[in-house]
């Protein structure tokens, strides 16, 4: 137990000094491992943010009905008391034409609009929550909505949910295919780096088994260091994938104000962060290991 | 401690390097193998190492048949042998304290007892004084002294040295056999092949001529 704990840590030394011995070395291999893994760690951290935006602004799935402009107010109640009774519906709201009026005019841009129009250019509307929200069942009840009498025209308002969540799919989809090619990047590099060290390292791999070196000890310092690489490769992928949130905080709050959204890009969060940096890590072992079974023990 | 039944090495083209060698190595004895240049003193000391494996026969050590050790096992054979390589093996990125400590270190022994067996082991050789130094700053006689203090830091009870005294002048050989024999006095069994079997007087003595005993 106390010879493995001596082993391991000679390893680790021995794998930091092999890093520190090529600064440049070092530098590049970080930057293009860094590099690379910001690309989709960056990505997720804008679709992580997207995903916050459209959850923040996902409306409850409903349909909005309105009326055509010369309903009168029996009609309305007709409509109310039968949207009311009808089993496949949960809850209605109506907003009368005079409400929406008053709630368009508080918006400063269309103010002077609407004072200009001669008369109330909004229709009655009903708000209604269906019993089933699956978007099938809604669609039906949409175009059975949209026949009753005197119903100008129905709204399924979860339509533009859906795109949103078909097209964030797409962009997770995205990330994942991202990650899944860079990772593959980062293997390559550790195991070009570590095919380089034991080329260097030939002598003393020769002298060391001749002095009854085990397989594991002559592995471990190389598995130590494409591990080492890996993780300092994960910390500056963070690093710059937190530049960027921070460079491009301002400029996305400030679109956002123009869109009345109060908005603020976050960083990567703790889960996703620790997950970066782990995958690196582990990555730059796997490729030092692979690049030790193939440039290592295939000889005898 | 060490026995060789019948052993034969042939390599592939169709060299016979060693011819039915068989003879025994008791408990600290001192033998020498002599011989001409290519007679096979080298592959018959890296068969006792596993570094080669018979193609007949069976090399025994300890009772061990090394022909049939196991890849996991012989690093674990090896750490209980001092090896002295013709070519020395000296790893030159690292100064001589830190060469010596090599086998140490793959033991995985604790710091405060490999520095100080070290020490000692250089101390032995008369390299004390020089374990900051750098193999390429050692003379020729210093590089084969500081190769012999590596393979007995280990405290191995055997010791296999192959022209350990060869590119040395005569005064130097002398020195260099006479730490064997030290060696050899206090128990350790020791194989060395040499061309210049005279240095070891005392020695039991074995000739190899084109792979066969004499």
């Amino acid at each position: 137990m106390k010879v493995w704990i001596l082993h391991h840590r000679d390893a680790l030394l021995l794998a930091l000094r092999r890093l520190m011995a090529m600064p440049l070395n070092l530098v590049l291999s970080l930057l293009a491992i860094g590099i690379a893994l910001a690309l989709p760690a960056g990505g997720q951290m804008l679709l992580a943010n997207a995903l916050r935006l459209a959850g923040d602004t996902t409306p409850t799935p409903q349909i909005s009905l309105f009326l055509s402009l010369n309903a009168d107010q029996k009609t309305v109640h007709d409509i109310d008391d039968q949207l009311r009774n009808h089993p496949g519906i949960k809850s209605v709201r109506f907003i009368s034409r005079d409400e929406t009026l008053a709630r368009m005019k508080k918006n400063e841009g269309l103010n002077d609009v609407i004072e200009a129009l001669p008369r109330n250019p909004f229709p009655d509307a009903f708000v209604v929550r269906p019993e089933n929200e699956g978007p099938e069942a809604m669609e039906q009840l949409a175009s059975e909505l949209g026949k009753l009498p005197k119903v100008e025209h129905a709204q399924l308002d979860s339509e533009w949910v859906r795109r949103l969540d078909a097209l964030l799919n797409l962009a997770r989809t995205g990330v994942a295919l991202l990650a899944l090619l860079l990772g593959v990047g980062l293997v390559a590099i550790t195991f070009n780096t570590i095919r380089l060290q034991v080329l260097t390292g030939r002598a003393e791999i020769e002298v060391s088994r001749l002095l009854g070196a085990t397989d594991g000890f002559i592995r471990r310092p190389f598995q130590y260091f494409g591990l080492i690489q890996g993780l300092l490769g994960g910390l500056v992928a963070w690093l710059i994938v937190a530049g960027v949130t921070l460079w491009l905080r301002s400029p996305v709050d400030a679109m956002a104000h123009t869109y009345g959204v109060a908005f603020t890009l976050t960083p990567l969060g703790g889960v996703d962060s620790a997950l970066l940096v782990l995958a690196a890590a582990t990555l730059g072992w796997l490729g030092a290991s692979l690049s030790l079974r193939q440039h290592l023990f295939r000889q005898g | 401690m060490i026995r060789f039944d019948h052993v034969s090495k042939r390599y592939p083209p169709g060299i016979n390097a060693l011819i039915d060698v068989g003879f025994e190595a008791g408990k600290g004895e001192l033998l020498v193998i002599g011989g001409h240049s290519g007679a096979g003193k080298s592959t018959l000391l890296k068969m006792i190492a596993a570094i080669e494996r018979p193609t007949g026969g069976a090399v025994l050590v300890n009772g061990q048949n090394i022909g049939g050790l196991k890849r996991s096992a012989v690093p674990y054979l090896r750490r209980n042998l001092g090896l002295v390589f013709q070519d020395q093996k000296l790893l030159f990125d690292r100064n001589v304290f830190d060469n010596t400590m090599l086998p140490l270190a793959i033991a995985g022994f604790p710091p405060a007892e490999a520095k100080k067996r070290v020490h000692a082991a250089l101390d032995k050789v008369g390299l004390l004084a020089r374990d900051k130094a750098m193999p390429i700053m050692l003379s020729g006689g210093e590089q084969q002294r500081l190769a012999i203090a590596r393979a007995v830091v280990g405290r191995p009870n055997i010791l296999l040295a192959d022209e350990p005294t060869a590119h040395l002048d005569d005064v130097t050989a002398r020195d260099v056999a006479r730490i064997f024999l030290d060696f050899h006095q206090v128990g350790v069994t020791v194989l060395i092949a040499t061309y210049d079997a005279s240095l070891f007087p005392a020695a039991r003595c074995l000739t190899l001529d084109h792979g066969k005993l004499q």
